[in-house]
């Protein structure tokens, strides 16, 4: 029976890009190597942390939406632990609120990448109604 | 006396302070499940210092208030929101 899990990790920032790829190939094929099957991901990249971790100011997030057996999410920490690439992570089952939720904003983000942001209209410059006050000096 | 006390009358309608019913905004919106990856949205649970604030200003559902907690402190350990600071917001 597979259950489905949600887990973010936060890389270094000192990798390249190709390196982070290969962090992420090496657990989404760590995913579905253990019968498990991967049902979104989504690259938050270089962001801020709210708190400076190994003194390290930044990081790679990356988001892995997966099904998988409960038994597995051990394995997947442990590799997490051994990965001195990863800094911090976080896998949390979803309930099916949250599913429900996380489909929704699956299709938020499709939605969103399909119809790039519509322009929206210029605001109109505020007629500049100027209405210059004569002065009658008297 | 008693009658007397009931005549009294106000020149001015004595100032009550109506003060609006607080609402736990989840179970108004229809939200079922508050998510850690928000940060933005958490931040409204939160005071300056960045601790999670009290039912009782926010007017949360007991419910839901576990489930922000639960969110807050996820999100903290994913380094989006700091445990403590000064200024947030």
């Amino acid at each position: 029976m597979l259950k489905q899990y949600e887990t973010v990790f936060i890389a270094t920032p000192v990798l390249s890009e190709a390196q982070m790829k290969e962090a992420v190939e090496k657990y989404t094929r760590l995913i579905v190597d253990n019968g498990g099957e991967v049902v979104y991901q989504e690259d938050w990249g270089l962001r801020q942390l709210a708190y400076p971790i190994e003194h390290k100011t930044t990081g790679f997030y990356y988001l892995i939406e997966f099904k998988a057996t409960p038994e597995f999410v051990s394995t997947l920490e442990t590799q997490y632990h051994r990965d001195e690439r990863i800094i911090r992570f976080l896998t949390v089952a979803l309930d099916k609120d949250a599913v429900a939720y996380a489909e929704k904003r699956r299709a938020g983000k499709a939605a969103k990448a399909a119809a790039p942001v519509v322009e929206a209209p210029a605001a109109e410059e505020a007629p500049a109604a100027e209405e210059e006050e004569i002065e009658s000096n008297e | 006396m008693a009658q007397e006390n009931s005549e009294i009358r106000y020149l001015n309608p004595p100032a009550v302070e109506l003060r609006k019913k607080k609402y736990c905004r989840f179970k108004k919106a229809g939200i079922k499940y508050v998510d850690y990856k928000d940060a933005e949205f958490l931040k409204k649970f939160l005071n300056e210092q960045g601790k999670i604030l009290p039912r009782r200003l926010t007017g949360t559902s007991l419910k839901f208030q576990r489930k922000v907690a639960q969110a807050v402190k996820r999100a903290r350990s994913l380094a989006l929101l700091p445990y403590v600071t000064d200024l947030l917001k």
